[in-house]
């Protein structure tokens, strides 16, 4: 059973997954993070510097709005849209850094350094160091800042340095080496703002904490809309940070279902996609053990994915968890599942989801027409999809 | 008793530092590390230090990713290390070679399979540079009843309760991290690594080795007789990773220089 506010336990493990996997000269620095996270974690004041953030800065918070002509057209469940598209920057990534940059303060440091794949939680990042005065360095795969030029322009005027990485694979897990590589450098100046659910102990943890604010919100919005909770979760799952976010919550309220839906690429068994809880195994990597995408000699497999933000071989370890406890149910929607119904949002409701969340919509629009009237399906917007717009037209064919 | 602790031993009675050599297997392909690891034995070279690639080599610096990177594409993976070892062995029984690497590759093997071949064909220790001793007691266990040797590193960042800790769970030697860094990195302050060795050996009986940032006889004269050996790895990589028909008359000219240095 899971049992709220219990896991990560004091290794940072769910379950066996999880831990801190990394070099001996980060360890200091996360038990440093460790003691002043858990230092703030029940802080009144901090909690109330957080709160006033999101409130004022972000503008939390986000509605749970109906898809009045969408649920119509599918034809069952009704569908309510978490609108974290709605945030300021445009995605969820922010609800973590307005919390992680307060505790880079506390800790005195003078740098704040990002990994990002779609270039949300890169934007997310050099925001809150704008808002802050604090330096920024962001670090972005090659293929992603190709993909993703808005974002990468976007950092830039925020005052961000944006470091491409040309190693491996040149997207979001190469990203992450790179980043690790700067702290581990400059650990004494610098604090790493990981931007999801994943790396060593306690960023899972922290990350997940600062997102549940979507989750609660969406708990006490359903109070009030539908006086129950709602009967379905689904959010796509890249590292895991959006659906942890509006899973946790909820984790012990064992009627609400919970699915995760990861990129399925062009398929699984063209093994082009990211989708390490559906077709990956145990492994440890970026300093966490969690499912991995990875071949027969423990070597990390490049991944692929129509969406830079979810084109990640790992995932967040109490994902992990969750699909080997049964509390969670992982699925895969495809390149074309998901621009489908990227497009279909769009002319239906007029919102224009990300690639990301698209995926997630993609399973909506299966599993909501097999379901009865009166069913509920929250669904997390994660982020809008200006930044992916380039990106759509050029499969189309289209030269903007 | 065990290659590692002999060769300290030794070195110890005759005054002497281990110059400790790393290099990534397979590169430039399996055949000529192994002639290699023999060339740098016949330079001076006490114990070796092979690098298993790893596709995301977190702690390494440009030019030990990008060797990981070849030896990957030349598809040499533990196996194939293994295999290196045990053909090295044929001519050397008494260096002592300690592979380096990064754990899921190890894991994906196995730890118990991984420890019993790697027993078999003669290796001595393991450095996982992503296990804190925290994470590694399943490791700690399969090697060390088979008499492989859990190398731990300490970092200028470890206090003084995290040292005891390592010391008490490692075997072998300690690897002290010369700077707060990746492998290759600039410089490090020797003054400070002087202070931190001093404190570190307050804390075990078991040798100190230095590593991470030391290229060059100048770098190594630096920190001499400071510990009881020192590690060259980037420096050494990055000859290997050079024009092929160069490879053995550098390799042989930086270790006769840094060997003169010790």
């Amino acid at each position: 059973m899971v049992k709220k506010n219990i896991l990560p336990n004091k290794q940072g493990r769910f379950g066996k997954y999880g831990g801190r996997f990394v070099a001996e000269t980060l360890v200091p620095a996360l038990e440093d993070l460790s003691k002043e996270y858990y230092k703030v974690k029940t802080n009144k004041d901090f909690k109330k510097e957080i709160d006033n953030d999101l409130k004022h800065f972000v503008g939390r918070p986000s509605p749970l709005d109906f898809a009045k002509r969408w649920t119509k057209k599918l034809g069952g469940a009704q569908i309510y849209l978490k609108r974290e598209d709605l945030n300021h920057t445009g995605a969820h990534k922010i609800n973590n850094t307005v919390g992680q940059i307060l505790l880079a303060k506390r800790m005195k440091k003078s740098r704040v350094i990002a990994e990002t794949g779609a270039g949300q939680h890169g934007v997310a990042t050099a925001t809150v160091a704008a808002r802050h005065g604090l330096e920024c360095v962001v670090y972005m795969g090659e293929e992603d800042i190709k993909r993703q030029s808005l974002n990468v322009f976007r950092m830039k005027l925020l005052g961000a340095k944006v470091v491409p990485v040309s190693s491996g694979s040149k997207t979001l897990k190469d990203a992450m080496n790179e980043a690790m590589r700067d702290w581990v450098t400059n650990v004494d100046s610098t604090y790493y703002i990981i931007g999801s659910v994943a790396g060593p102990h306690p960023y899972p943890e922290i990350v997940r904490d600062f997102n549940s604010v979507v989750g609660r919100e969406v708990q006490a919005q359903s109070k009030k809309l539908f006086k129950k909770d709602p009967d379905l979760l689904v959010a796509c799952v890249g590292g895991g940070s959006n659906a942890m976010g509006l899973f946790y919550p909820f984790l012990n309220k064992k009627k609400v279902k919970l699915i995760g839906v990861e990129a399925g690429g062009l398929g699984l068994s063209t093994g082009k996609h990211a989708a390490p809880l559906n077709a990956g195994s145990e492994g440890v990597l970026h300093g966490m053990r969690t499912y991995l995408m990875q071949d027969k000699g423990g070597q990390i497999l490049e991944t692929h994915s129509i969406s830079a933000g979810l084109d990640y071989p790992g995932v967040g370890p109490e994902h992990s968890w969750l699909k080997d406890s049964g509390r969670a149910q992982y699925v895969v929607a495809k390149d074309n599942e998901a621009l489908r119904a990227f497009k279909e949002l769009t002319v239906v409701e007029g919102i224009m989801p990300a690639l990301e969340t698209s995926h997630a919509l993609a399973y909506v629009r299966k599993i909501a027409p097999k379901m009865k009237k009166n069913k509920i399906i929250v669904v997390n917007i994660s982020g809008r999809g200006d930044k992916d717009i380039d990106a759509v037209a050029k499969i189309e064919g289209i030269k903007l | 008793m065990s290659r590692i602790k002999r060769t300290f031993s030794s070195l110890q009675e005759q005054g002497k530092q281990a110059l400790i050599a790393y290099l990534v297997a397979g590169v430039p392909n399996v055949e000529s590390t192994v002639s290699l690891m023999h060339l740098m034995i016949d330079k001076g070279v006490d114990i070796l230090e092979l690098g298993v690639a790893f596709s995301d080599p977190m702690s390494e610096g440009p030019l030990i990713q990008k060797a990981h990177e070849k030896a990957l594409t030349n598809n040499v993976t533990i196996k194939e290390v293994l295999y290196i070892v045990k053909k090295f062995r044929k001519k050397d029984n008494h260096t002592p070679v300690v592979l380096m690497g990064y754990t899921n590759p190890f894991e994906a093997m196995g730890v118990d399979k991984f420890c019993s071949r790697a027993a078999a064909v003669g290796i001595d220790g393991l450095l996982l540079v992503d296990m804190p001793f925290e994470e590694s007691s399943e490791f700690y266990k399969a090697a060390t009843s088979r008499n492989i040797d859990i190398i731990r590193l300490v970092a200028p960042t470890t206090n003084k309760a995290r040292v005891k800790e390592i010391c008490l769970n490692a075997t072998g030697y300690i690897y002290y991290i010369s700077l707060k860094g990746i492998t290759g990195a600039a410089s490090f302050n020797p003054r400070d690594v002087k202070e931190k060795v001093k404190t570190l050996k307050r804390s075990t009986n078991l040798p100190i080795a230095i590593g991470f940032g030391i290229k060059n006889g100048a770098m190594v004269r630096k920190i001499r007789n400071v510990a009881d050996g020192v590690v060259v790895g980037s420096a050494l990589v990055e000859i290997i990773s050079g024009k092929k028909n160069r490879i053995k008359r550098d390799l042989s000219n930086k270790l006769n220089e840094l060997v003169s240095a010790l």
